[in-house]
């Protein structure tokens, strides 16, 4: 349950990026690479946002899939988790990409203007 | 809760107001209805304060000439077992130990002669690098080559965070169940060297030997893999070797 420190990191990026103001939408960017569980992730969520300025906010999840580089036939690919092999060649030293991702990519907040 | 973006502080915000009929009096400006909500891009990840504090440790170990590695399974593979035995074997080493609870392991290395350090981290799942920088608070360096990191025992959590280590190491067990590295691929993925461990129990176990390693070659295409006895010390000089490297 290393999600409720994990969440609790993206609350804490997401409240100093608001500046103070309500904020109505978290996105945020999972790969299943980062050992993270999308639906601890969200649960944490539940729990943690209502004392934080994203109470009521809605979470966004955008998962990405283990993205590689082939070194040997220079394919970019992507696969599932536990098969990481070059649909091009059989290589299966590619240099990861992406999929290890746990990040805040941006927040919603109500527009005053 | 708010009903144009849905958060829970209808009061403190405007939204421009979404009437079904005419307005009596008169703006001077349109009257138009912009997006009632704003992005603020953050791109920010949830590890970074934990990569910082690695990237610390990392320069600190460097600076001390300390090689680190980070000994990652789950519960009773063999962990503390291995380094009983590397601590007898090899000089100039100390370790740093993770339970949730109790003194034991780092009791049990201390008894081997080495010096250990004890993480106990409560309720947490996994170490991270700030738990990680207090304890090298108590090391004592003098003299120190090589440094482990027993991880908690826990073969997810700790998957997610850089301790600052310069090489990971996986162990799995003979009694664990071939498909382990299957069923958490994630922090087999992220190993440079995968450890077989207990292989004087694989024939009472029925151990079947080609279908891990074929496992731990899918999940872990980059890791070495070496197998060993603790308890027998089959195995240990190649493990002594691949530390020295």
């Amino acid at each position: 349950m290393h999600e409720l420190s994990l969440m609790s990191n993206l609350l804490a990026d997401a409240a100093a990026a608001a500046d103070g103001a309500p904020i109505c939408a978290l996105r945020v960017r999972v790969g299943p690479l980062s050992g993270v569980v999308v639906e601890a992730l969200r649960f944490a969520f539940e729990a943690l946002a209502p004392d934080t300025p994203a109470a009521g906010a809605r979470l966004d999840v955008e998962e990405t899939a283990p993205a590689f580089h082939c070194p040997r036939c220079g394919a970019d690919y992507e696969t599932p988790v536990g098969a990481y092999q070059c649909p091009g060649c059989g290589a299966a030293d590619g240099e990861l990409r992406g999929g290890h991702e746990l990040e805040l990519i941006s927040i919603e907040v109500p527009d005053h203007v | 809760m708010c009903d144009t973006c849905g958060c829970n502080d209808p009061h403190n915000h405007p939204h421009d107001h979404a009437h079904p009929h005419e307005h009596g009096h008169g703006h001077s400006h349109e009257h138009g209805h912009p997006p009632p909500v704003r992005t603020v891009p953050v791109q920010k990840s949830a590890l970074e304060l934990n990569q910082r504090l690695a990237d610390q440790n990392r320069g600190w170990f460097r600076a001390k000439g300390l090689k680190v590695f980070n000994l990652l399974s789950s519960p009773g593979s063999g962990k503390t077992a291995l380094l009983e035995r590397t601590l007898r074997d090899l000089p100039r080493a100390a370790a740093i130990v993770g339970d949730l609870q109790t003194e034991n392991d780092a009791d049990r290395l201390r008894a081997a002669g080495a010096q250990a350090i004890q993480i106990t981290t409560g309720a947490t799942c996994h170490l991270d690098a700030h738990m990680v920088a207090h304890a090298l608070e108590k090391l004592d360096v003098a003299g120190l080559e090589t440094l482990f990191i027993e991880n908690v025992g826990n073969l997810v959590c700790p998957a997610s965070y850089d301790l600052g280590e310069a090489k990971r190491v996986v162990l799995l067990s003979v009694t664990e169940g071939e498909d382990k590295p299957l069923k958490y691929p994630v922090i087999f993925r992220n190993a440079d060297l995968v450890l077989v461990t207990k292989t004087d129990l694989a024939a009472a176990v029925g151990f079947d030997r080609e279908k891990a390693l074929a496992a731990i070659r899918q999940t872990a295409p980059r890791a070495q893999i070496l197998e060993l006895s603790a308890q027998t010390g089959a195995g240990i000089d190649d493990w002594l070797a691949w530390l020295r490297t």
